[in-house]
């Protein structure tokens, strides 16, 4: 354990204290202890900045399970920094804002605050992990936690509703993330993913490559909410604001597009990669902007935002694994989206989160997110508003912020697809550009809708449920604050991040591209000269204002009226046909009779014990060396069989306990002549006690009925116990046959020659309960007094009243 | 059913049979190592001694002698190999591991002792209070 | 010895079965009770019969019956004697309970 590790795992432990602090210092907001722990991260991890700009990675290895090559080795490279650096620095500043936007009367915050520690500490272990199974249990948990966080203020039914969406879509997208993984490991034999990167010839050619692709990019497109898995994100905003802003926009829904990044390593250069990447990026960035135009809820339109900002930077991923393909260095083509990727995954992250927190105030001071009824906030909170327009602004792409920057970027790296020359992008890579203008274009336009609506216009109270609205108070207003101020200043000097934080993550993303001790060039400028891309912004801007222009002559469409994305009708049906389909399908087949699950049972059972022996051609019955039967032998197992066969047509109570307790000592008999004394003995005291136990129970019983059954049932019933019995006749020769046709050495031996060097003991069978497997035997004995208890609860614990449940 | 046992043979013949088949099941549980017997078979054969004398004497006699709580012994008897188990631990083996050795002892002579019969004794103290539990708090709810 | 062991084991299979198809709670029991008679010697049988002396090394014989069968069946014979008794007593307790021991009468409704 390294101060790494502790690093990763000290948010669980402050999650533990948490409860703690809550109940026995109320005076004092929970969330200033939080506070602490995320700053104090910042500051450690960016002490980290110099050793990665110089090109170095750190390295630290802890085994967990060795044997399964599973160990948490923490490693940090640019890529990883760059994620620490967003999640504990985004993390400081949501918890600041946290503290005044849930109020300490109210709010269960100690739930709150677990909730978020461990949401952070998971996805410090996603970004910092080198192990894909490390990797896939701190997924997880950030699935947990963002479900648990979504359905905060779990009294209301839309929170649970996206909870459980969002609970259900990520964990499928988790599980084939899994399954991925394990073909990775499969074809390659490391989780590691380093080794995996250094293995990426033999994983490209083989034949598991496409489904390995394809599982693990299902985890990363439903956690990155990529099209058509992006329908839990809206719904995800039912969650208070401040999860909303961490979470769901500048963290958690990053991890897809972590994952994307660091298997580009693995997976970049074939051209599957790149084109299901850029298209799904692609479609989910334009399906994303036009649903955002739609929204009427000021959360809603930033959920739909986060989607096609997200889509953006996937396809931005995708259109820079060509680098793999080519393999030549430095290559200003298509690093450019790479470099883009980066710089844009950094912008977002600073301009979603302010607008968030601004919508959040909002919200908080009007009590409403519904930009029908906003309007003229602008005289009102004037700080919000310019919070908002610079986010809003840079958002759209607007000169100086860096959402400009990062834009023209993305506008440049989509138009050099076209230039690549392979993967056929000559036929069809046109389209690429013209779908990023027109997402671009849709992107502009919401920005304008949502500035207008709220902070322009006319206020009208009476539209609300507040009497005043003010500004929000200075603590609220910090974080936010600090966020539009990152905006600007990336802006205005953009090359601040250049060889610090965007250079490393490039150099993790894209390994083995540079020889060592070289590095990317990274140079952000504001004016390229009058390019493609320049008129390209320009024609974004000239539509949009004249789309915003002739609102008036849309806004009563079919188009702008609903708000509901399609997919989520088939999310709903799908998930209510499939409650129908298992209702249906339990119903028609547990009848609650035991008589139909044991012909169920049993016919199962036979079918495949009889084709697994008809597969192999057994018995094998020609050789069987069987030992002799001595005559006395016979007549103990005639008795014995006489007992048995005579119980079913028996009638009487004390009959059947007398005739199965004859059979059950004529069982301790057997054992003798097989040769096993402590199994007679066991069994011949057991016998004993079950009967006493028997006589006492069968007391308490009703006489038996004599029971008419239809005889076509008996004839069922016959069928399939004699059927059972014969398989089992079957079973029993077949596996006696194949251990002498082996030949095995049974794995006895080492306890018969053992027994008595090892341990002592001249009885081999006691030797193996207390000696060898004595563990086993320690749970053995639990299970009886398991039953014990149940029991004795059974029959001793009643009501108070004394009434039986 | 134990209500009212009045059988004058079967009372005099539990006494005698109960000295028998107690010593014999002590006998069975400590020679268990190394002929058959152990702490399975010594504690059911414990077990059914006492059932004999409920049998014949009936419930309520037969408690006021017999003054343990048996679901208490089912916690020892847990306790005893848990324990076993650990003490290897303190001297650097892995759980559960057993020792044994040869001793001489004054009177006695040369004796095995072995870490095993601890843990037997654990399974004989479960698989007897487990017995009777069962048994008696059945026949305790015959009101 | 193995061939016969074999059949006898089908049919204590077979009759438990049967039983256990019935209506009735007590014959259920008896299957259960039935069932473990026919595994245990199912184990036993599978490693082969009357080889060798008991498993005890006072005998110092030449070879030993198949010890592991035998530990692993006399914790079994201990388990499912645990086991029955659950099963007599839960049938106990439904009978107090429902006045009823008849499986048929003893369902759920159809809409749980």
């Amino acid at each position: 354990m390294t101060l790494l590790h502790w690093a990763v795992l000290s948010p669980f432990i402050a999650a533990i204290l948490i409860p703690f602090l809550y109940k026995y210092l109320k005076r004092i907001h929970t969330g200033w202890f939080v506070l602490i722990l995320p700053l104090a991260l910042f500051i450690y991890f960016l002490s980290f900045i110099p050793e990665t700009s110089s090109g170095n990675v750190v390295l630290n290895n802890l085994d967990w399970v060795p044997s399964l090559g599973i160990n948490f080795n923490v490693y940090i490279d640019g890529l990883s920094l760059l994620f620490a650096l967003l999640i504990t620095g985004i993390g400081t500043l949501v918890v600041l804002y946290s503290i005044y936007y849930l109020s300490k009367q109210k709010e269960k915050l100690n739930n709150f605050y677990v909730y978020l520690l461990m949401f952070m500490g998971a996805m410090l272990g996603v970004v910092l992990s080198d192990n894909l199974i490390v990797i896939y249990v701190f997924w997880e948990v950030t699935s947990i936690a963002s479900s648990l966080l979504i359905s905060y203020w779990y009294t209301r039914e839309k929170s649970i509703y996206g909870a459980q969406k969002s609970m259900y879509i990520t964990v499928f997208g988790g599980l084939s993330m899994l399954a991925g993984f394990s073909l990775l490991y499969v074809i390659a034999g490391t989780f590691s993913i380093r080794e995996l990167i250094a293995n990426a010839d033999l994983i490209m050619a083989s034949s598991l490559f496409i489904p390995a692709m394809i599982l693990v990019l299902l985890g990363a497109f439903t956690k990155s909410a990529q099209f058509p898995f992006h329908i839990w994100l809206p719904d995800a905003m039912e969650a208070p604001t401040p999860v909303s802003a961490y979470l769901h926009s500048a963290t958690m829904v990053k991890a897809g597009i972590y994952l994307v990044a660091r298997l580009t390593g693995v997976f970049g250069g074939a051209p599957e990669w790149f084109w299901i990447i850029t298209i799904a990026g692609l479609i989910t960035l334009i399906w994303g902007s036009i649903s955002a135009v739609r929204q009427k809820d000021l959360k809603g339109i930033l959920a739909y935002s986060t989607v096609s900002q997200l889509g953006l930077i996937m396809s931005l991923l995708g259109a820079g694994s060509a680098a793999f393909y080519f393999q030549d260095g430095d290559s200003p083509l298509y690093m450019t989206a790479i470099l883009a990727a980066v710089f844009h995954l950094i912008n977002h992250a600073t301009f979603k989160g302010s607008l968030f927190m601004a919508a959040g105030i909002i919200d908080h001071e009007t009590g409403t997110r519904d930009i029908r009824k906003l309007g003229g906030l602008m005289t009102i909170m004037p700080v919000t508003a310019t919070i908002s327009l610079i986010g809003l602004a840079s958002m759209a792409g607007l000169p100086p912020f860096n959402g400009f920057l990062s834009k023209e970027l993305f506008l440049t790296g989509m138009l050099s697809v076209t230039e690549y020359g392979i993967f056929n992008l000559e036929a069809i890579g046109f389209i690429i550009p013209i779908i990023a203008f027109i997402a671009s274009v849709f992107t502009f336009l919401y920005c304008i809708l949502m500035f207008y609506k709220t902070f322009m216009g006319k206020f009208d109270i009476s539209k609300l449920k507040v009497k005043h609205v003010h500004e929000a108070p200075i603590g609220m207003l910090i974080s936010p604050i600090i966020l539009a101020v990152l905006v600007v200043l990336f802006g205005l000097f953009p090359n601040l991040l250049a060889y610090s934080i965007i250079e490393p993550a490039m150099a993790a993303i894209a390994p083995g591209i540079l020889s060592p001790g070289e590095f990317f060039d990274v140079h952000i400028t504001h004016w390229h000269g009058f390019s493609a891309e320049l008129f390209m912004t320009l024609g974004i801007i000239v539509l949009g204002v004249l789309l915003f222009i002739t609102f008036r002559k849309w806004e009563n469409t079919a188009f702008y009226r609903g708000e509901q994305d399609l997919f989520n009708y088939a999310y709903d049906y799908g998930y209510d046909g499939l409650i129908k389909g298992s209702q249906w399908l339990t119903r028609i087949q547990m009848t609650g009779r035991l008589r139909d699950y044991f012909i169920y049972m049993c016919t199962f059972i036979m079918l495949i014990m009889g084709y697994t022996m008809y597969r192999y051609n057994l018995p094998l019955i020609q050789n069987l060396d069987l030992s002799p039967i001595p005559v006395y032998t016979w007549f103990v197992i005639l008795v014995f069989l006489g007992s048995i066969l005579t119980i079913p047509f028996l009638n009487n109570r004390i009959a059947i306990i007398i005739t199965t307790g004859v059979s059950g000592f004529l069982v301790a008999l057997l054992f003798v002549l097989f040769r096993a004394p402590d199994l007679a003995l066991t069994q011949l005291l057991i016998e004993t006690v079950s009967v006493v136990l028997f006589m006492l129970v069968f007391y308490h019983l009703p006489k038996l009925k004599k029971v008419k059954t239809p005889p076509k049932m008996k004839t069922i019933k016959l069928i399939i116990s004699i059927g059972f019995g014969l398989m089992i006749t079957l079973g029993s020769l077949s596996a006696f046959s194949m251990g002498q046709e082996a030949n095995y050495e049974s794995i006895s031996e080492y306890y018969t020659e053992n027994s008595k060097e090892k341990a002592g003991g001249y009885n081999i069978v006691n030797v193996i309960l207390v000696d060898f497997r004595g563990l086993d035997t320690m749970l053995e004995v639990l299970v009886v007094s398991l039953a014990v208890l149940t029991v004795v609860s059974l029959i001793r614990l009643r009501f108070k009243g004394g009434e039986d449940v | 059913m134990m209500k009212k046992p009045n059988n004058m043979m079967l009372q005099t013949l539990a006494r005698l049979i109960i000295l028998v088949v107690l010593s014999f099941s002590i006998y069975l549980m400590l020679a268990g190592h190394n002929s058959p017997g152990g702490g399975f078979i010594g504690g059911l054969m414990t077990a059914s001694a006492i059932l004999i004398l409920y049998l014949s004497f009936g419930l309520n006699p037969i408690k006021k002698v017999i003054r343990f709580d048996y679901i208490k012994i089912i916690g020892i008897g847990l306790l005893l190999p848990g324990i076993t188990g650990l003490v290897s631990i303190f001297f650097g083996f892995s759980y559960l591991k057993q020792f044994f050795g040869y001793f001489h002892i004054p009177l006695i002579g040369e004796v095995e002792l072995t870490t095993a019969l601890p843990f037997d004794l654990g399974v004989y103290f479960v698989v007897l209070a487990s017995a009777l539990t069962i048994i008696l708090t059945i026949a305790e709810d015959d009101k | 010895m193995e061939l016969l062991m074999s059949i006898v084991i089908g049919i204590i299979f077979s009759v438990s079965i049967y039983l256990f198809m019935s209506k009735n709670l007590l014959r259920v029991a008896v299957a259960t009770l039935l069932l473990s008679h026919g595994v245990h010697l199912l184990l036993v049988t599978m490693s082969g019969l009357q080889r060798g002396a008991s498993p005890i090394l006072s005998f110092d014989a030449e070879a030993y019956t198949d010890p592991l069968p035998h530990a692993l069946v006399l914790t079994a014979i201990v388990i499912s004697f645990a086991v029955t008794a659950l099963l007599l007593v839960m049938s106990y307790r439904t009978y107090k309970v429902h006045k009823t021991d008849d499986l048929e009468d003893l369902r759920g409704s159809a809409d749980e």
